[in-house]
C-alpha cells in the first residue's frame, strides 16, 4: 500500500546535490567568518530568517490546512509536514544567532543603551541576552512540539487508517495557529524589530506571519510542481490542484501587501520622528531601488499574473512565478534588516548572497531526507478518496 | 410501474409522428387520446436524469456524440457539468476585471481631483497630492467596481432576469430546483435532427425523455 506513493529516486539524488552545494558554501561562508565577523553575522542573520521562515511558514499552512481541509492541502500536506520537520535543524542553527547577538543586536552594547533611559528600562526587563536566548528556546519548544504531533498523527493515520487521528490534528490545528501567530510575533520582534530598539510597530509580527507563509507556500508550489512531473504524484496532482494553490498565493500576496502598506501609511501620516526614522533610509539610494523593486516583483508583477486562471492551472508557470516570490521573499528580508547595520549608505557584501545558499543547501538536504521517509500522498486521510475521484474525472472528459 | 415502462415503448413512436404530434406539447408523447394541435416548433429534446453523475456521464457522452447546443440543469452547481457539455469559455472574468480598473482609476483620480484641484487642504504640511493616503478609497473602490461587475455582468451573460424560458414547458422541469437533473438538447444544434436526437437521448437511459416547446 505504501509503496505506491513513495518518493521518487531522484529526490536522494536533490538530498546528495543539497548537501555538497551547502557544505561548499558553508565553507566559503566561514572563511568571510575569518575575514569578516560582524558582516558574517549581518549575512547569517538574512539567511536564518528566510529559511527558518519557510519551515515556520509550513507549519502555518499545515495547521491551516488542518482546520480548513481542501484537496490542495492534501497534495502538498507532506512536503509541509517534511519542511515542519526541519525546525528542529533552526533550533540548532540559532545558536550562532546568540554567539553573534553582540555584532547583530545594539541592545547588546552598554554604552548605546545608557543612552537613552526607555532602552535601558527595555533592556533591563526584556531586551537581554538571557531572556532572549529563553524566549526562543520557549518559541522553538513550541513549534517543535506542534510539528512533532501533526507529523506522528499523520504517520499513524497512514499505519492504522483510524479516523480519530484526523480529529487530533484537527483539535491540536486550532489552539495551535493562535499560539503561533503569538509566537512569531514575538520571535519577530526579538529576531528581527530589536535591531532597531528604539523603533515599534505593532503590524511587525503579522507581517512575519503573512510573509513566511507566503515563502513556504511558493516553495511548497515549487516542489510539487516538480513532484508532479514523475509518478507517483503524475496520476495526483491535476490543474485544479495548482489552480488552488495559485489562488492561496494571491491572497497570501495581497495580505502581505496589505500588511506591509498598512505600516507605511500609518507611519506616513503620522510622520512622527521616532517612527519615520526606520524608512527613512530604506526609501533612499540603493535601498529606496530595492523598495521600488519589491513593490513591482513582490506584489503588482504577481498580483497581475496570478488574475489569470490559466496561469495558476499550468504549473511551469506557476512554479516560476513561485520562484519569483521567493527570490522577492528574501530581497525584502534584506532590505527590512540591512540598513540597520553599519555603514550607514548603501552595502551589499558577497557574504549576503553565500549565506542563504550556504544554509538553504543545508536546510534542502534534511528536508530532502525527510520528505522520502513517508508516502507523497497520505493515503488514509478522510478526503483522499474525494481527490483520487477529483484526479481522474478530467482525465475522462480528455478521452 | 406498469406506467413507467409504458413510456419508453410509447416513446418509439415518437419520431413516426412528429409531424402531427403532439399531445400537449412537453409532455412525454403518450398513447393516451389528447385532442390534436398543430405542431409548433421545438426547443429541444429534453432527458430526465434522477442523479448528478449519470447527468454528467450522458453530457459527456452527448458532448462526445458531437452535439454542441447543450445544456445541463440541476438543483445545485456540479462542477464537472460545465466541462461535460463543454462550456469552457466566459467572458465574465475580462468584465470584472475592465470593473476593477475603472473603480481603481475613478478612485484615486477623484481624490486627487479633490485633494489637488477642488478643495485643496493643508494637512501637516503634506503636498496635495498625498497619494499613499489615497491608496484604502482606491483599493475599496476596485473592489467594489469589481463587484458590480461581476454581478451586473454575470447577470446580463445568462440573459437574467428572465420571466420565460423553453424548458419551463416540460412537465417535470419544476423538480430541477429539487432532486431531478436535466440534459437538453437544443433544435438550433448544428446536427440536430429530430429522431436522431430522441433516439440518442434514449440510449443514455434517462428516466425519461421529452419534447420542450418553444
Amino acid at each position: 500500500m505504501n509503496g505506491a506513493y513513495s518518493a521518487p529516486p531522484e529526490i536522494a539524488r536533490w538530498q546528495q546535490r543539497a548537501l555538497i552545494v551547502g557544505a561548499v558554501f558553508t565553507l566559503l561562508f566561514a572563511v568571510g567568518a575569518i575575514l569578516d565577523r560582524r558582516q558574517f553575522f549581518h549575512s547569517y542573520l538574512v539567511a536564518y530568517l528566510f529559511w527558518t521562515g519557510i519551515a515556520l511558514g509550513s507549519l502555518a499552512i499545515l495547521l491551516l490546512q488542518h482546520l480548513t481541509g481542501g484537496a490542495w492541502g492534501l497534495v502538498i500536506r507532506r512536503v509541509l509536514e517534511a519542511a515542519t520537520r526541519t525546525i528542529p535543524l533552526m533550533a540548532l542553527l540559532f545558536i550562532p544567532i546568540i554567539i553573534g547577538a553582540y555584532q547583530i543586536y545594539p541592545w547588546t552594547h552598554h554604552e548605546r543603551i545608557t543612552k537613552t533611559p526607555a532602552l535601558e528600562e527595555k533592556a533591563r526587563l526584556y531586551l537581554n541576552l538571557r531572556f532572549f536566548s529563553g524566549r526562543a528556546a520557549l518559541y522553538f519548544a513550541l513549534w517543535i512540539l506542534l510539528a512533532y504531533l501533526l507529523s506522528k498523527w499523520s504517520l499513524d493515520q497512514d499505519n492504522t487508517a483510524d479516523r480519530r487521528f484526523a480529529k487530533n490534528m484537527r483539535m491540536v490545528s486550532a489552539p495551535g495557529l493562535l499560539l503561533f501567530v503569538l509566537t512569531v510575533t514575538f520571535a519577530s520582534v526579538d529576531w528581527a524589530m530589536s535591531l532597531n530598539p528604539e523603533w515599534f510597530s505593532t503590524i511587525y509580527g503579522l507581517l512575519f506571519v503573512i510573509a513566511w507563509a507566503l515563502s513556504a507556500l511558493a516553495f511548497a508550489i515549487a516542489v510539487t510542481s516538480f513532484l508532479t512531473n514523475r509518478e507517483p504524484m503524475s496520476r495526483i496532482v491535476r490543474p485544479n490542484h495548482f489552480q488552488d494553490l495559485g489562488k492561496l498565493m494571491l491572497a497570501f500576496v495581497m495580505l502581505w501587501a496589505y500588511f506591509a502598506f498598512s505600516q507605511f501609511l500609518i507611519v506616513w501620516s503620522g510622520n512622527l520622528p521616532e517612527e519615520i526614522q526606520w524608512y527613512l533610509p530604506r526609501l533612499r539610494g540603493g535601498w529606496g531601488a530595492i523598495a521600488v523593486s519589491v513593490v513591482f516583483f513582490h506584489f503588482a508583477f504577481p498580483f497581475l499574473l496570478l488574475l489569470s486562471a490559466s496561469l495558476k492551472r499550468n504549473a511551469r508557470k506557476l512554479v516560476m512565478l513561485a520562484g519569483l516570490i521567493l527570490v522577492m521573499r528574501l530581497i525584502d528580508l534584506f532590505w527590512m534588516i540591512a540598513p540597520e547595520f553599519p555603514p550607514d549608505r548603501f552595502h551589499v557584501s558577497w557574504m549576503d548572497v553565500v549565506a542563504p545558499i550556504a544554509v538553504g543547501g543545508l536546510w534542502f538536504a534534511v528536508f530532502a531526507w525527510q520528505l522520502r521517509k513517508r508516502p507523497l500522498i497520505p493515503i488514509n486521510d478522510p478526503q483522499y478518496d474525494s481527490v483520487l475521484a477529483e484526479a481522474q474525472a478530467p482525465a475522462h472528459a480528455e478521452h | 410501474m406498469a406506467d413507467e415502462r409504458d413510456k419508453p415503448e410509447s416513446g418509439e413512436n415518437y419520431g413516426t409522428d412528429d409531424t402531427d404530434v403532439s399531445a400537449s406539447p412537453g409532455h412525454p408523447v403518450s398513447a393516451s387520446p389528447r385532442p390534436r394541435v398543430p405542431v409548433s416548433p421545438l426547443y429541444g429534446v429534453m432527458a430526465e436524469f434522477d442523479n448528478p453523475n449519470r447527468l454528467v456521464a450522458a453530457a459527456r457522452r452527448t458532448y462526445e456524440a458531437g452535439y454542441r447546443r447543450i445544456n445541463g440543469y440541476s438543483p445545485y452547481p456540479i462542477e464537472e457539468l460545465w466541462e461535460a457539455i463543454g462550456f469552457h469559455h466566459t467572458s465574465l472574468p475580462v468584465i470584472v476585471l475592465i470593473g476593477g480598473i475603472i473603480g481603481a482609476l475613478s478612485g484615486f483620480f477623484m481624490q486627487y481631483y479633490l485633494a489637488v484641484f477642488d478643495y485643496p487642504l493643508n494637512v501637516g504640511g503634506k503636498p496635495f497630492n498625498s497619494w499613499p493616503s489615497f491608496i484604502p478609497i482606491t483599493f475599496e473602490m476596485t473592489i467594489l467596481c469589481a463587484a458590480f461587475a461581476a454581478v451586473f455582468g454575470m447577470l446580463a451573460l445568462n440573459k437574467l432576469p428572465q420571466p420565460y424560458h423553453p424548458v419551463f414547458n416540460a412537465p417535470n422541469f419544476k423538480l430541477a430546483s429539487r432532486d431531478t437533473f436535466f440534459l437538453v438538447i437544443e433544435a438550433n444544434d448544428p446536427r440536430y435532427d429530430h429522431d436522431e436526437v430522441v433516439e440518442f437521448l434514449k440510449s443514455l437511459e434517462p428516466k425519461e425523455v421529452t419534447d420542450v416547446e418553444v
